[in-house]
């Protein structure tokens, strides 16, 4: 058992000086803790897959380090993988993962939670699972080592890991984890004696969203999944994901950690709202995570002006997975603005400047930038995602061509010189006419630009199409590695000679192990430890990311790249994750890829009948909406009538929203 | 610039660095610093144009790893919001909670217009240089072997191309502390003009086998009529108890 009170900092301290960017080790950012660890508490180490600089400014982790660490029964501290020349020195002197607030032992924790966000950072929770010196495989776990757990938007799939996790937490924590603290704190008293990791784990099956692997068989027929199965009666079937009702009762984090290294996003987060309705077919974050549950305008104000204050940053992004739709956009850019003038407040020491990380693409959107962006107009980014209408239907990311262009011109116009459009290839049934028109549309967004300045910039940025479970795109067989490579072809061969459109993409080779993992099952565990035990870490990154890897290790275990993710799976083959519910109806879903195979799109369900897609009726919750009046910008840039009836399947009477004159 | 041409009111600050917080570099350094400045909401002057930053000058890096005693930094106030005395005597006040731990103000002056830059004005800094890799005999024969040199050439990457300098006139002042206030502990004086003599040649210098754990620089002199003046000194109290703290 590792020993609890090893000084790590100690040990560490005399080698920092030989590592890259030692910062990243230290701790000590406003906002840390030093929780004060008792036999009565549970203690989470709560740790990121991926470099310090990634993981630092990850929401979910920091609420969930804050609301833990608010327990009186439950202590919260964070880790983060340390970079390989770390890793060197800390194989070779024999020195365990460790706590930055604290610099204590990881394997002293009783549990390491993980955030996993993408799939290529698996390799890195096995590696970190292993530096903490805890066996990698559930099964040879012992009592006294720490429970490993998961969470975050890759865990509505977690089988091709699900060897090494003893649970998964699905969807929101802020709940679930003081649910999960309680069980796990009987157990301590308990004194973790021999066996009672299995009882333990059964017990955590029972919380909902809580999801064990272990409590589950896979049958097979042939490559086939036949059936899976609770190995116990008071097991659920089926996991439900957690979703809290209320955003506005949870104003979290609070106190949002200012780091004293670089990091990406290195600024003030608000979270203005969680869920999304605009239905993007490709897009697995806007369907797991329905239904729209609004943060009131006045507690953004507050979070806003507050956090500022506290962290001395002087930027501010208002984050959600579309922001120009949140309903009270337009006042509160308004606040944060007027409140930029010169005084003595803290907010005003020099300007804040406000970032909206999704723009919208309507020339509404492009306002509300303006009116915050008033110097330093630089640049600007969009997501048509397709370049044809054909393809946009199919995809139901209902943006017009006009809505671009008068997004792309209206930001020229006001002095912005480069736009960034972000594009996928490899969407279903898409043609070489589908392709191509991305080019067509990044080169006319350059024509435009150029009335009004002759050195703008458009650059297209093209992402292979990665199908997700729990989105109408879940049976849909990826392209292959040299469709991919074509496509960047064609593209590339079109743009060339524009001087003022560049062109940039995804390697196509990491687009194939992000599909392995997306829709992957349980006999890849063996395939991620293989490539693990290879030197397989940090495979998010392009310099260290090996392709080779994962080919050998899929052939040593008798498994097929095409048949995992090229195949097209039919309407009633068992997939991997039946098992977990994300709240959407199985049949709506492949509906909604009936729909998209017939170039049918979805108009947004907000201001339009429901579809009962099943994530509020599932939940007995609505729409959480702060103002019962569609947001400014007319169609929403989706270039939906609202006032023409459309083709919905289904069309339930919802309540009308929170506030709504009755 | 300001065209009303009042004098805008400039502060020298004093602080240490020393602990975790070493591992942090001179970028992030002075990025702790703007955020700490605006948590303080003090009434710093910002720079004019298209991305407005706050008027904070620096002194001579701090090389990633090394601690201080004596870091300084230049800090421009705007015209008329606080008057000298009451910022000198409330900005330890205000500011140094806002520091992360390991940081501290030391000294704050108000600075006389047309001073020197930090840059500018600092001619030599003193290090404390906490040695492994020989014996404390070792180390002794090493200092007295290097101050007894006329010429030390060592090559040193100038512009991306190798160059051989005589660093020897860089060493104002090497001896080793006596014993108690720890074995291999090297006090010694580095130029920093025309280029600064880094510690860490000063130790590859001393004898290869020798590594230096830990490096303070502990003071930073300017020079005033011929005379060697401390930047911001200390009451001696202060300077002597940092001192102490050097472990052995």
């Amino acid at each position: 058992m590792a020993q609890v009170n090893r000084d790590i900092w100690a040990e560490l301290e005399p080698h920092l000086a030989d590592v890259e960017k030692p910062a990243r080790y230290i701790g000590l950012e406003l906002g840390a803790q030093r929780p004060a660890h008792a036999p009565h508490k549970v203690s989470w180490l709560l740790t990121y897959p991926d470099t310090y600089e990634v993981g630092l400014p990850n929401q979910g982790l920091q609420i969930l380090y804050e609301i833990l660490n608010e327990r009186d029964d439950a202590v919260a501290e964070r880790s983060y993988a340390p970079w390989t020349d770390l890793e060197g020195v800390l194989r070779r002197e024999r020195i365990p993962l460790f706590s930055v607030d604290t610099h204590r032992d990881a394997g002293a924790f009783d549990v390491l939670a993980f955030n996993l966000s993408a799939e290529l950072t698996f390799t890195n929770l096995l590696n970190c699972v292993d530096l903490a010196g805890v066996p990698v495989r559930a099964a040879e776990r012992r009592p006294e080592h720490p429970l490993v757990a998961a969470g975050g938007h890759c865990t509505y799939n977690p089988e091709p890991i699900a060897d090494f996790l003893d649970f998964v937490v699905l969807g929101d924590g802020e709940e679930a984890v003081g649910e999960i603290t309680e069980v796990l704190r009987q157990w301590k008293a308990g004194g973790r004696t021999e066996g009672s990791r299995e009882q333990v784990l059964r017990e955590l099956s029972h919380l909902e969203g809580v999801y064990v692997p272990s409590m589950y068989e896979v049958d097979y027929d042939g490559p086939a999944i036949k059936a899976i199965r609770p190995r116990y009666p008071d097991v659920p079937e089926r996991v439900e994901k957690r979703t809290i009702a209320d955003l506005g009762a949870w104003p979290y984090p609070r106190n949002q950690l200012v780091p004293l290294t670089e990091v990406v996003h290195d600024r003030l987060n608000v979270e203005v709202f969680r869920g999304c309705t605009r239905g993007c077919r490709f897009c697995q974050a806007g369907m797991i995570t329905r239904p729209v549950r609004e943060r009131p305008a006045d507690q953004v104000r507050t979070m806003v002006e507050e956090g500022l204050r506290r962290t001395g940053y002087d930027e501010v992004a208002l984050t959600s997975l579309s922001t120009a739709d949140f309903s009270g956009i337009e006042g509160v850019v308004k606040g944060i603005v007027d409140g930029n003038g010169p005084s003595d407040d803290p907010m005003s020491c020099g300007n804040v400047s406000v970032s909206l990380p999704s723009l919208r693409v309507d020339a509404f959107t492009v306002g509300i930038a303006a009116q915050i962006q008033k110097a330093r107009r630089t640049g600007l980014t969009f997501a048509p995602e397709a370049g044809t209408w054909r393809m946009r239907q199919i995809i139901n990311k209902l943006i017009r061509e006009e809505d671009l262009y008068g997004a792309v011109d209206s930001a020229f116009s006001q002095g912005w010189r480069r736009v960034k459009l972000y594009f996928l290839t490899g969407l279903p049934s898409e043609t070489d006419e589908d392709t191509l028109g991305i080019v067509d549309l990044a080169r006319n967004c350059v024509e435009l630009g150029r009335k009004h300045n002759k050195n703008v910039q458009v650059k297209a940025s093209v992402g292979g199409f990665v199908p997700k479970p729990f989105t109408p795109f879940q049976w849909f067989g990826q392209n292959t590695v040299p469709e991919l490579h074509r496509k960047v072809g064609l593209l590339r061969d079109a743009a060339r000679g524009n001087r003022s459109l560049q062109l940039t993409w995804h390697d196509p080779k990491a687009t194939l192990v992000e599909g392995l993992m997306s829709r992957g099952d349980r006999r890849l565990g063996p395939v991620v430890e293989a490539v693990w035990r290879r030197g397989g870490t940090f495979q998010e990154w392009s310099e260290h990311f090996d392709l080779a890897l994962w080919e050998s290790a899929m052939a040593e275990n008798g498994l097929e790249l095409d048949w995992y993710v090229h195949r097209h799976r039919a309407e009633d083959e068992v997939l991997p994750w039946d098992h977990i519910s994300a709240g959407l109806h199985k049949d709506f879903l492949w509906q909604d890829w009936q729909d998209a195979l017939a170039e049918v799109g979805l108009p947004d369900c907000r201001w339009t009948p429901c579809y009962d897609c099943g994530a509020c009726t599932g939940y007995g919750i609505e729409h959480v909406v702060a103002s019962p009046v569609p947001p400014a910008g007319g169609s929403q840039g989706t270039g939906q009538d609202l006032f023409r009836s459309s083709g919905v399947p289904v069309a339930l009477t919802t309540k009308p929203p929170v506030g709504a004159p009755s | 610039m300001s065209g009303s041409g009042a004098v805008p009111l400039r502060l020298r600050v004093r602080f240490a660095k020393t602990g975790k917080i070493r591992f942090t570099s001179h970028r992030d350094v002075a990025r702790i610093w703007e955020r700490a400045l605006r948590r303080a909401a003090l009434p710093v002057a910002y720079s004019e144009g298209f991305s407005p930053r706050p008027k904070l000058s620096f002194g001579l890096a701090l090389s990633t790893g090394h601690e201080s005693m004596g870091e300084y930094l230049d800090v421009n106030l705007r015209e008329g919001a606080l008057d000298a005395d009451e910022a000198v005597a409330t900005f330890p006040a205000r500011v140094d909670p806002m520091l992360p731990d390991g940081m501290v103000i030391q000294a704050v002056e108000p600075l006389a217009p047309g001073s020197d830059s930090l840059q500018e004005a600092v001619t030599t800094c003193t290090w404390l240089l906490e040695l492994t890799g020989l014996d404390p005999d070792g180390v002794v024969a090493a200092v007295d072997r290097t101050l007894a040199a006329d010429a030390i050439v060592v090559t040193r990457e100038r512009k991306g191309r190798a160059a051989n300098d005589d660093i020897r006139p860089g060493i104002l002042g090497l001896q080793v502390l006596p014993p108690g206030t720890g074995c291999g502990v090297v006090e010694a004086e580095l130029a920093c003009q025309p280029r600064s003599l880094r510690p860490a040649e000063l130790v590859g210098a001393l004898d290869p086998a020798l590594h230096a754990r830990r490096v303070v620089r502990i003071h930073q002199w300017t020079q005033a009529g011929g005379a060697r003046r401390e930047v911001i000194p200390l009451p001696p109290a202060a300077t002597l108890a940092p001192h102490a703290q050097v472990r052995a």
